[in-house]
């Protein structure tokens, strides 16, 4: 190991600097307003949580997390996402609260990471839970929630694939019985290996029909019609639930008047484990990487020992931006440059400005280094120098 | 939306069968495409882009999405673990991965080394065999390393087995047999669905030929 050079950060974070900053606060602020008027309320947890608790409910990768020891020894983690430590709160300090709960967050998240550049170990998150409530209604109104967001931040061209884990799970749960071997091909669904599907579906000792219902799965995306060819392939109580809330949903995001941005896709399958129901992902035009998802995790709130349906998104800050090419300038709009003998002027004519609302930069002529340079800067340069000097 | 499809290609050993199957599919690619030195070769009859990559970079700029799908050899995929769909056997280059050595190497060494271009998969390997080895990264040549006595044994892909024989070397185990593959990146897979389902449809279809 070497020493780090005095300006180097840690692998995987980044600065914000003034003119991304202000990006980041525009289309902050402009989904905030939109999920605020959905009656979500805003919610912070700490920074860190135990490992024990908030990290292994979590389901994020065991070496993606950042670990360190409190003065106990116990082992915390920097929260690896917000779902979490929600869940954890609406157990907890708002058991008494009844539900459903609608809670909006924006946050830092951190993931250890031992890649290359691209992913960032610590990003911003803005997204919503809905806690306490097991309806579809619940699902759309999330997944319609995140699309507003997603337009208000100025997004076009984006899609949102909607698949379902409980059907796969009684799809695969039909065909092969044994959990064992759900969990191998489940596996090979959310390594996105189809070959490796394939194969594995062809080595095993079943009738061609039902081989041909396993490689079916991995055709069911599209529109609507996908539904109709998801209930061919089985027809468990299960399954069946499953397709009739898609259904629903279906309608549901009908009734939002968002279905154009919709895509049936069964093989959304996530690596986040504690997902139960309905799933869904955003995929901007511009992007390599999906930059929002949510899905239903009735089983999560359990851990914190106060069961619940619960649903939830969130949307990727960073790779918003990135695909947004957002317009926004760093803006200062007045500098005042004063010598000492009329500061008293300046000050006096800075408040007023800035009481108008201006941006206004004070700045004493003895503290510049370069005037023209500054003075460059602003397309309002006011002069406060001499004794008797007139403004200008 | 831009509807022109990028596809990274690996250069080398993978591209002239590539190319053909491509050919066979339908994708109409200029005569010059084989010995092109251009890195960036539009066809804008097929609506396509093609990238041409090193083939262990071919799943990097899938996964970052600059190009929508590629064609990488498992080997690749098996050693850089990415994000990527994995849609399709396209069947061509066939090889296996194996681990090889001078004869009677298997029992030498306390602390046995193993030289590789593929460490990540070389260390998963010996793991899954309960052995305990030493990884040592090379970039090519491999079957130098148990020559000069750098490495004890070496983890390398095998396709007729005579650069391992004219070196003096035995193949030890087979590891995994390897082809290449159809890879997706995860977003297109859904923003150009209709494109990329096309393709897979195509080029199945040949590769499903090829094989009676």
């Amino acid at each position: 190991m070497s020493t780090p050079f005095m300006f180097e950060k840690p692998v995987g974070m980044r600065d914000t600097l003034p003119s991304y900053y202000v990006k980041e606060e525009k289309v902050k602020r402009q989904m905030e307003e939109e999920i605020k008027t959905w009656g979500y309320l805003p919610i912070r947890t700490p920074t860190l949580e135990y490992y024990e608790t908030v990290g292994t409910a979590s389901a994020i990768l065991e070496k993606q997390l950042f670990k360190l020891l409190d003065q106990d020894g116990n082992t915390l983690v920097l929260r690896p996402d917000m779902t979490a430590p929600i869940a954890r709160v609406a157990a907890s300090s708002l058991k008494d609260q009844v539900f459903p709960i609608r809670l909006f967050y924006h946050d830092s998240l951190f993931r250890a990471q031992e890649r290359e550049g691209g992913r960032p170990a610590e990003f911003n998150q803005m997204g919503v839970e809905l806690v306490g409530d097991g309806t579809t209604s619940a699902d759309g109104e999330v997944i319609a929630l995140m699309i507003a967001a997603l337009e208000k931040s100025g997004l076009k061209d984006f899609k949102v694939a909607v698949g379902h884990i409980g059907y796969v799970n009684a799809l695969l749960q039909d065909v092969l019985g044994s959990e064992e071997r759900v969990q191998t091909l489940r596996r090979y669904l959310y390594e996105k290996n189809y070959v490796g599907f394939r194969q594995h579906v062809k080595s095993l000792p079943l009738s061609s029909i039902d081989k041909n219902r396993l490689l079916g799965l991995l055709e069911l995306r599209g529109g609507i019609e996908t539904l109709e060819k998801a209930a061919e392939l089985v027809q468990t109580e299960e399954a069946k639930k499953s397709i009739q809330e898609l259904k629903e949903l279906e309608e549901i995001l009908a009734g939002y008047g968002v279905t154009e941005y919709i895509k049936i896709d069964f093989n959304l399958v996530m690596h986040m484990s504690y997902y139960t129901g309905i799933v869904f992902e955003g995929y901007g035009n511009r992007l390599g990487f999906p930059l929002s998802s949510g899905g239903r995790y009735d089983e999560l709130l359990a851990k914190f020992h106060r069961p619940a349906q619960a649903t939830g998104f969130g949307i990727r800050l960073d790779l918003l931006i990135e695909a947004l090419d957002t317009k926004e300038e760093v803006r200062q709009d007045t500098c005042i440059l004063f010598s000492k003998e009329r500061r008293g002027e300046a000050i006096q004519t800075a408040k007023a400005l800035r009481k108008e609302g201006k941006r206004v930069v004070l700045q004493d002529l003895q503290g510049v280094e370069n005037v023209d340079e500054l003075s460059e800067s602003f397309s309002d340069v006011r002069y406060f120098i001499g004794k008797n000097g007139q403004e200008g | 939306m831009s509807d022109i499809l990028t596809m990274a290609m690996p250069k080398g050993r993978i591209f002239e069968e590539a190319v053909e199957l491509l050919r066979k599919a339908g994708f109409p690619l200029p005569p010059e495409f084989d010995d092109s030195r251009k890195l960036i070769v539009d066809v804008p009859e097929a609506n396509m882009r093609f990238i041409l990559a090193k083939p262990m970079d071919v799943p990097t700029y899938v996964e970052y999405g600059v190009a929508d799908v590629g064609v990488a050899g498992k080997d690749t995929m098996i050693e850089e673990e990415r994000d990527v769909y994995e849609v399709l056997d396209l069947k061509i280059s066939a090889c296996y991965l194996a681990v090889a050595g001078l004869p009677g190497c298997e029992k030498k060494g306390i602390n046995p080394k193993v030289a590789s271009k593929y460490p990540n998969l070389a260390t998963k390997y010996f793991k899954e065999q309960g052995e305990q080895v030493e990884i040592i990264k090379l970039n090519g040549s491999i079957e130098l390393a148990p020559l000069v006595g750098l490495a004890d044994r070496i983890v390398d892909i095998v396709s007729t087995g005579r650069t391992l024989r004219e070196n003096g070397l035995v193949e030890l185990e087979k590891i995994v047999p390897i082809t290449s593959r159809l890879i997706v990146n995860p977003v297109s897979y859904r923003m150009k669905d209709a494109q990329i389902d096309e393709m897979v449809e195509k080029l199945a279809a040949v590769v499903e030929e090829e094989k009676v």
